[in-house]
């Protein structure tokens, strides 16, 4: 029962946290990620079912804290727009936009938690 | 009689498709496909002349028909495809490829082919049978361009006397400290502008040409995809890419509506010297001016000295992504076509969350050089419907443009990999 109840908390994203990421990320994310997480071609890589965002969490957080001006691969497909850092995000945002896109889109995973995003920002 | 006429075309072309040599691929005519049907004016007519290319880019049609196409991803490791008709049905029913590099740019003027890598131009020597001479072998005429990913597509032109236009698009959105970053401001002046954001031209004749063999021929032009030599005005034309994401940068001056129509898409004639205000300026097609960016202290009013910079021919709608210019010079589609302009708009992404825009052919009228009236939709439906429309789920988008000698038009689409022939039928 208690295993039940772990896996149950841990994959089932907290239903106010999907809608508030979802409010970031049409804000912040959807120019250019597009409406329904596919990106743009060769330009801003797709958000479904990729390493990047359902791979390492800190990874992923980084990306939002940091930005991403690299070349970018995805199955083969490489991606050329810079991906801005967007240090001006709360922790609970981070989290929320994050659980959002991990949970779209025919994702499926884990939530990303406020603690978790602290403890990356910390790192610097 | 004509049943009899038809009957003995469709052996003849039998005939020589039978002859045709094994290592090439075949292709039997057949209808177009659902997926590849084209929306055009009434007497024109489509057909496909390949698909499944790859990154098709840029194409240029040789005087014997030969259609050479760029692929942006090296394909079966090549880089060109050459398609070929030899039964006259419009269908390529051989395929060459050559080249060991990746690009975009194409073109085919005075006995040469020309192709550009994201850093280099190549020229290839037609033979005696009009065909590539050495096709492993080409020579490099201009190496070390800029390529930092964003924007490095080497678009070419040719004016026939000795020179090629060479597209360096800006490695940036508006030149700021740090791209595409809300709060961080321009930089001035903008250093990117020393070596991109611009049109170089070199000379067709010398080998190895870099930086300081050029001329900087015209600046201030974020990206241009789509240029073209125009032979009735005998200059440059130029179509820029406008910048992106005034909302998403500073959503205290521009909401979303503002963001998705401005700037607009601008089309340029491009004389030497010429500045056309990129990273200071962008052109608003409401206020019919140029105004400074907001990266410069602008707030979608003021002017700075932005009306110093070359205004545009014409503006269109923002964010279409304008990847190829043709000026037609061919008698098959009338005299309303007669030194009119095509552009092939690759379809937009930043005009989001509103509805896309693009994914279209238009042709603008032209007289003495400057259009003589507003543009058209001359091709359509190549995204294949509009609903939840993106750029990801897109059939095609078109890339390139080219004119065949009997005046057909060739469009290109890197996104299914089509190559499409428009004829004139009348019917």
């Amino acid at each position: 029962m208690m295993v039940v109840l772990m896996s149950f908390s841990l994959h089932q994203p907290d239903k106010a946290s999907m809608q508030r990421g979802k409010k970031v990320y049409e804000t912040y994310c959807l120019a250019c990620h597009q409406v329904d997480g596919t990106g743009v071609p060769r330009m801003n890589p797709p958000l479904i079912k990729t390493p990047y965002v359902m791979g390492d969490k800190k990874r992923l957080i980084n990306v939002i804290l940091k930005g991403l001006n690299e070349e970018v691969e995805i199955n083969g497909e490489f991606y050329d727009n810079p991906m801005p850092p967007q240090p001006q995000l709360t922790d609970q945002q981070v989290a929320d936009v994050l659980t959002y896109v991990r949970n779209s889109f025919g994702n499926k995973g884990s939530a990303v938690t406020a603690a978790e995003v602290k403890a990356m920002r910390a790192k610097k | 009689m004509n049943r009899i006429l038809f009957a003995g075309l469709v052996l003849l072309s039998g005939a020589m498709q039978a002859c045709a040599n094994d290592s090439t691929k075949q292709q039997q005519q057949q209808p177009v496909a659902a997926e590849n049907q084209l929306k055009l004016p009434a007497g024109f007519k489509a057909t496909v002349v390949a698909d499944k290319l790859g990154r098709a880019r840029h194409i240029a049609v040789n005087s014997n028909g030969d259609v050479y196409v760029k692929l942006e991803r090296l394909k079966d490791g090549k880089g060109i495809i050459r398609l070929r008709d030899t039964n006259g049905d419009g269908v390529a029913d051989e395929q060459f490829a050559f080249g060991n590099y990746a690009g975009t740019g194409i073109a085919i003027s005075n006995g040469y082919l020309y192709a550009s890598s994201d850093e280099e131009v190549f020229r290839y020597k037609l033979n005696d049978k009009n065909e590539v001479e050495n096709p492993d072998a080409p020579e490099k005429i201009v190496t070390g361009l800029v390529n930092r990913r964003q924007h490095a597509s080497k678009s070419i032109a040719l004016d026939g006397k000795g020179f090629i236009y060479v597209n360096i698009g800006a490695p940036s959105n508006a030149c700021q400290e740090t791209d595409r970053t809300a709060g961080s401001p321009g930089r001035t002046p903008c250093p990117i502008l020393e070596t991109a954001g611009g049109i170089w031209q070199f000379r067709i004749d010398k080998l190895n040409q870099s930086y300081a063999d050029g001329v900087r021929y015209a600046t201030g032009l974020r990206n241009v995809v789509g240029l073209d030599w125009n032979t009735s005005a005998n200059e440059l034309y130029v179509t820029q890419h406008g910048r992106d994401q005034l909302n998403q940068l500073h959503p205290t001056l521009y909401n979303n509506e503002q963001s998705a129509e401005l700037p607009a898409e601008e089309f340029f004639m491009a004389k030497k010297g010429m500045d056309f205000g990129w990273p200071y300026c962008y052109y608003d097609p409401f206020q019919k001016k140029k105004v400074l960016a907001p990266e410069y202290g602008g707030d979608g009013k003021k002017e700075g000295d932005c009306g110093t910079k070359e205004k545009p021919l014409y503006a269109f709608p923002a964010h279409w992504g304008p990847n190829a210019l043709l000026f037609y010079t061919g008698a098959q589609f009338g005299d309303k076509y007669k030194n009119g302009a095509f552009i092939a708009f690759h379809g937009s992404w930043n005009r989001a969350p509103l509805k896309q825009g693009g994914y279209n052919v238009v042709f603008l009228p032209m007289k003495d050089g400057k259009p003589s009236g507003d543009y058209e939709i001359f091709a359509d439906d190549f995204a294949g419907g509009e609903a939840n429309l993106t750029p990801a789920n897109a059939k095609h988008r078109p890339c390139g443009l080219a004119m065949g000698t009997d005046g057909s038009l060739y469009i290109s689409d890197d996104q299914g990999g089509t190559v499409w022939k428009i004829t004139y039928t009348g019917k």
